[in-house]
């Protein structure tokens, strides 16, 4: 069975060096994939390969069989900072990649609206990015990443510029959401915990030049994870990861 | 309801200062410390506005038709020169040092030189109007361009966007504040450039009437067109702020200033 993306040895170089190095991932249909690691490990640079931003020194990014390295606009992309546009109402800025793909901005007004509910952000269509909370913007960043293409999201530290207590609600409303639309995901963290209560699966990334070190299965389905991080799996999970991290040094 | 009150107050300030610089006036000629044909007052300053209003309101039909000709063309020219310099870095080079020069050359020496090439009529105006109000427009929206998210350029770039549409979502809309600073000066420099070049040679306008009623001593009339030319300029820059509410409703959303700030914490805009 072919993966829904695969990336093959991709390695690249801006002139001094390996930034990452014959990095090969994969992500099945409806899976969410994480990919830990300490700053500076590469994972955005790895992001912008697969996105289609750089093309990679050597390597190719492969979509549901297609070879789409250095192509945009099949992989959507969301980062730490919302990238709300202030000047633009939510609903708007949510519809922005219908509109950029050619759609009459009503019509992507209405595509969008389908999905307000089942995001939680009923009512907030005609508000500007400045009146929502910083949660409530992740969550419409999400949107517009999920409207840009249910291919694969790709997910950038979106949720390491909250405060806690918001950031363990957004990530059950995370999990909830990814239950309802099932979008195949990868989700770059520094943030064990998270890493570990947001995924199926976990790539361990060390830097200079930025490998996947190893790979790691969560067993509990992602639906049945209330309370997860008291259980015994997570803290093995949890002890698994820094051994590993620590031994990279 | 206390934001209300408090721009209330706020309002209070400029009154009082400018009533205060009116009773101190009134009370120089009243005194005569200057010489009343020198300095008249107030009151005859409104007089002498009365008397010649309909006279006055013929030269600011021209004055102003001058200056909405010139704004157009200069804010369409410095639009496009921006438009030009943000695209491609050899137009930048290229036409940023002219931008300055334009800036450089004082307008009261170039302007009797503009009356001696394009003659009496509306031509030298409106070329001394376009080279005033070049200037703030093209650098204050290059600025604007210039300061665009890079990251919310990548995001619609990994979205397929093409150039045109990162110019019409992301730079256009990004550049509205610096192009609306840039109207608000441009604006009070026309109609001052505009009476500058009248007053150097023309048939009709402020500045002609300007030069007559100085030319026959009546310092009144002088007055009362300067006032008008304060006026109309204040007036002018009302509406600019009042097209500029209109374009840009977001503005006004609670929560928004505080979040630019956040935001560029380097580039705080003047209000």
């Amino acid at each position: 069975m072919t993966h829904k993306l695969e990336t093959k040895n991709i390695t690249m170089n801006f002139g001094e060096g390996d930034i990452i190095s014959e990095i090969s991932i994969h992500v099945d249909q409806g899976e969410l994939v994480s990919l830990l690691g300490v700053s500076g490990s590469g994972k955005t640079t790895l992001f912008n390969c697969i996105s289609g931003i750089y093309h990679p020194t050597e390597g190719q990014v492969i979509l549901d069989g297609t070879d789409i390295t250095g192509q945009t606009g099949h992989i959507s992309y969301m980062l730490q900072k919302d990238l709300l546009l202030p000047y633009k109402t939510i609903e708007d800025n949510v519809g922005l990649p219908l509109v950029i793909r050619g759609m009459k901005k009503e019509e992507a007004r209405a595509e969008a609206g389908k999905h307000f509910q089942e995001f939680g952000l009923e009512g907030t269509q005609k508000m500007y990015p400045a009146q929502l909370s910083g949660g409530m913007r992740q969550r419409a960043a999400l949107l517009r990443t999920y409207l840009f293409s249910d291919n694969v999201a790709l997910l950038d530290e979106p949720f390491s510029a909250l405060d806690t207590i918001t950031k363990g609600r957004i990530h059950r409303w995370y999990l909830d959401v990814m239950e309802k639309i099932r979008l195949t995901t990868v989700f770059i963290t520094h943030d064990i915990n998270e890493a570990i209560l947001l995924s199926d699966r976990i790539y361990i990334m060390t830097g200079r030049p930025g490998r996947i070190q190893t790979e790691l299965q969560i067993r509990t389905p992602r639906g049945q994870r209330q309370d997860f991080d008291l259980t015994e799996e997570f803290l093995e999970h949890k002890r698994t990861i820094m051994e590993l991290l620590e031994k990279q040094g | 309801m206390k934001r209300k009150s408090e721009n209330i107050t706020n309002s209070i300030y400029p009154i009082v200062s400018v009533a205060a610089i009116l009773v101190l006036w009134e009370c120089l000629s009243y005194f005569e410390v200057v010489p009343n044909f020198m300095l008249p007052s107030p009151g005859q300053t409104v007089e002498a506005f009365v008397k010649d209003f309909p006279l006055l309101m013929m030269h600011l039909r021209v004055t102003l038709a001058e200056t909405l000709v010139g704004t157009v063309i200069g804010v369409v020219l410095g639009y496009a020169s921006a438009c030009l310099m943000d695209r491609w870095d050899w137009a930048y080079k290229a036409v940023y040092p002219l931008v300055v020069l334009t800036q450089t050359i004082p307008a009261v020496a170039i302007a009797p030189l503009l009356v001696l090439w394009f003659g009496y009529k509306m031509m030298p105006k409106i070329v001394l109007i376009v080279l005033i109000t070049y200037f703030p427009i093209a650098v204050g929206v290059l600025d604007g361009f210039r300061s665009a998210d890079q990251d919310a350029i990548n995001l619609l770039r990994s979205m397929g966007a093409t150039r045109w549409q990162i110019f019409r979502h992301v730079k256009f809309p990004g550049a509205l504040p610096n192009f609306f600073s840039g109207l608000r000066i441009t604006v009070a420099y026309a109609v001052v450039g505009a009476v500058l070049a009248e007053w150097l040679g023309g048939f009709a306008g402020l500045g002609v009437y300007m030069t007559r009623v100085k030319k026959s001593f009546a310092y009144d009339k002088m007055f009362a067109v300067i006032f008008l030319i304060s006026i109309i300029s204040l007036l002018l820059i009302g509406l600019v702020n009042l097209v500029q509410r209109r374009c840009m409703p977001w503005e006004r959303v609670r929560g928004y200033e505080e979040s630019q700030r956040r935001r560029k914490p380097a580039q705080m805009k003047e209000k």
